[in-house]
């Protein structure tokens, strides 16, 4: 597999990034039938960063990306992308965004070059501009010796790069990744990871949805852990473990019937757990001297932290 | 710098993008699309001109298979158009979700159904210039007003490619569009003069033809061939612009309801 090219930036010609936020949701809320699948969503992404917005599946975190992308209307609650109010102005917003989805809308029986040729002209890119922006796409991606290949003749792994590489085509200031890994290899995850950081580098706000706990950890600057349709934390990965998690935490091995009983007995002394598969882990366990059974201590993650806070368990 | 406009207004970037993208899926599958549209009106024709055409010589004045070659342009036309609007359409937002990802760009739902109607009625109308050829060989004598034709064609066309978008918009799978096949497009098909003339139908048929935008079609057809009538030709030529504006908003209405949630 050829590597990926991270050459990215924004043609001099376009506007300058917005001074407020990348993305601001205030209120938000979207109800299919009785299903709630955004309940009062609070969001506000800075701009140039590279945003996580982490939860399990059915937390509501795709439906947020087609509001963003204006393909799905909030009931309640205002929006506004890179400065525009959504959904009066969602068209201008989405000529400077780029959104790569999380099941595949390729034109898979178009070769390559073309799948990128119909998107540069569906996101304007000059006429003058567009060969260099095709060719450019193609390296972002990846893919240069698989341009005259029909789509559906790619790998998953080269797909999903077609994908980030057609949202790119316009460079855009906001890339929306809605779970850009899922399904793929840990060395095309590697890959991937490595262009949207290289993307965050080059300035543009990228906001990434996942649900797999070390891609949020590596990729992003800042979190939000959304569980039911809310944001029910958000900051610095670093800051919200040590707000939720503490400085260490213990993992206790046990049956099942054990660890059902330990959690009765730390439940009844207030004692902050979670539970995590085959043990039961104690957070904060520094403060908690002599209440905490034998067990490994460890630093704790991010998966601690959003345990203990939905008591979802994620990838 | 790209210069996009604010939602509520349809851009020609972006209609042009969408036509531009039918363009280049087209050039991939343009002999088998244009083998199924052109050569089944022409089998019809054939067979109708050659095998009916023995137990009928003329139909008010004109030779069976001349009369019957001008009502397979608008067969044509019809299949051409609706047809692929509402399989391809059904394809691209069920199974191929391509709309979400056009969507996602800066076109919005307006743009996109426009484009492709534009897209489907021009290719109709030149699709139906198929059976007029084979009819002149068969001694159709060219006329002036025969460069028409493919106008016409193109407004039906347009009009029945909002209504195939329409059909798919409203269908879930592909098994529901049987329902249209045979419970609207057939009787279209059928009762519009297109084999037989409409004059000995009973009137509530003849009543129901007059709602029937391919009768309209036919009816100009004939009349670029065989002499235009000013008067009733503005009608037909209304009654097709009434058709395709009302199946267009339909289609972009109820495709807005499908791709925006």
């Amino acid at each position: 597999m050829s590597s990926l090219s991270l050459t990215f930036s924004r043609p001099v010609d376009a506007p300058a990034p917005p001074d407020g936020p990348a993305v601001s949701m205030r209120g938000v809320v979207k109800r299919f039938a009785s299903v709630v699948a955004v309940n009062g969503l609070e969001l506000e992404v800075p701009t140039g960063v590279c945003y996580g917005l982490l939860g399990p599946n059915g937390a509501g975190k795709s439906t947020a990306m087609r509001i963003l992308t204006g393909q799905a209307h909030a009931d309640a609650g205002s929006i506004e992308v890179l400065g525009y109010r959504l959904p009066a102005e969602s068209k201008l917003a989405r000529a400077r965004m780029g959104v790569c989805p999380q099941e595949s809308n390729l034109d898979v029986d178009l070769r390559v070059r073309d799948v990128l040729s119909v998107f540069a002209r569906l996101y304007r890119v000059p006429s003058c501009e567009r060969a260099a922006a095709v060719e450019r796409a193609l390296a972002l991606a990846g893919l240069e010796s698989r341009a005259l290949d029909r789509a559906v003749t790619l790998s998953g792994g080269m797909q999903r790069r077609l994908l980030i590489g057609r949202a790119l085509i316009h460079k855009p200031d906001l890339v929306l990744l809605d779970e850009p890994t899922v399904g793929l290899d840990p060395q095309v995850r590697q890959e991937l990871w490595s262009l949207i950081l290289a993307l965050r580098d080059e300035g543009a706000t990228v906001l990434m949805s996942t649900h797999y706990i070390e891609e949020a950890e590596r990729l992003a600057d800042r979190v939000a852990i959304v569980s039911a349709g809310r944001v029910v934390a958000e900051g610095l990965p670093a800051d919200l473990v040590r707000a939720h998690a503490g400085r260490e935490v213990v993992d206790v091995r046990g049956s099942a019937s054990e660890l059902a009983a330990l959690q009765r007995q730390a439940q009844a002394a207030g004692l902050p757990t979670r539970p995590s598969g085959p043990a039961l882990t104690y957070l904060r366990a520094e403060t908690l001297d002599g209440q905490v059974p034998d067990g490994v201590r460890r630093s704790p993650t991010l998966e601690d932290v959003f345990v203990s806070l939905t008591g979802d368990y994620v990838e | 710098m790209m210069r996009v406009s604010g939602s509520g207004r349809i851009e020609p970037a972006a209609l042009s993008a969408v036509w531009i993208r039918e363009w280049t899926v087209f050039l991939y599958y343009w002999r088998t699309r244009t083998f199924a549209a052109v050569v089944e009106p022409v089998i019809m024709l054939v067979a109708f001109g050659l095998g009916f055409g023995r137990l009928v010589s003329h139909i008010g004045g004109i030779p069976y298979i001349q009369f019957v070659g001008t009502g397979a342009v608008a067969t044509a036309v019809l299949f051409s158009a609706v047809f692929s609007a509402m399989f391809d359409s059904l394809y691209k937002r069920r199974y191929q979700r391509v709309y979400d990802a056009m969507l996602a760009a800066p076109v919005d739902v307006d743009e996109l159904v426009t484009g492709e109607v534009l897209f489907l009625g021009v290719r109709a109308g030149v699709y139906g210039l198929a059976p007029l050829l084979v009819a002149f060989l068969f001694g159709l004598p060219p006329a002036p007003a025969m460069v028409l034709v493919p106008l016409v064609g193109a407004l039906t066309g347009i009009g029945f490619a909002a209504l195939g978008m329409l059909f798919a918009a409203s269908a879930t799978t592909f098994d529901d569009l049987s329902y249209v096949i045979s419970g609207v497009i057939t009787p279209l098909f059928l009762v519009a003069g297109t084999f037989f003339p409409l004059q000995r139908l009973p009137d509530w048929l003849r009543t129901f033809a007059l709602f029937n935008p391919l009768y309209h079609c036919v009816e100009l057809i004939r009349h670029c061939a065989f002499g235009l009538r000013p008067g009733a030709d503005l009608v037909h030529m209304a009654a097709l612009v009434a058709f395709g504006l009302m199946a267009w908003w339909l289609a972009v209405w109820r495709t807005r309801g499908r791709l925006i949630v």
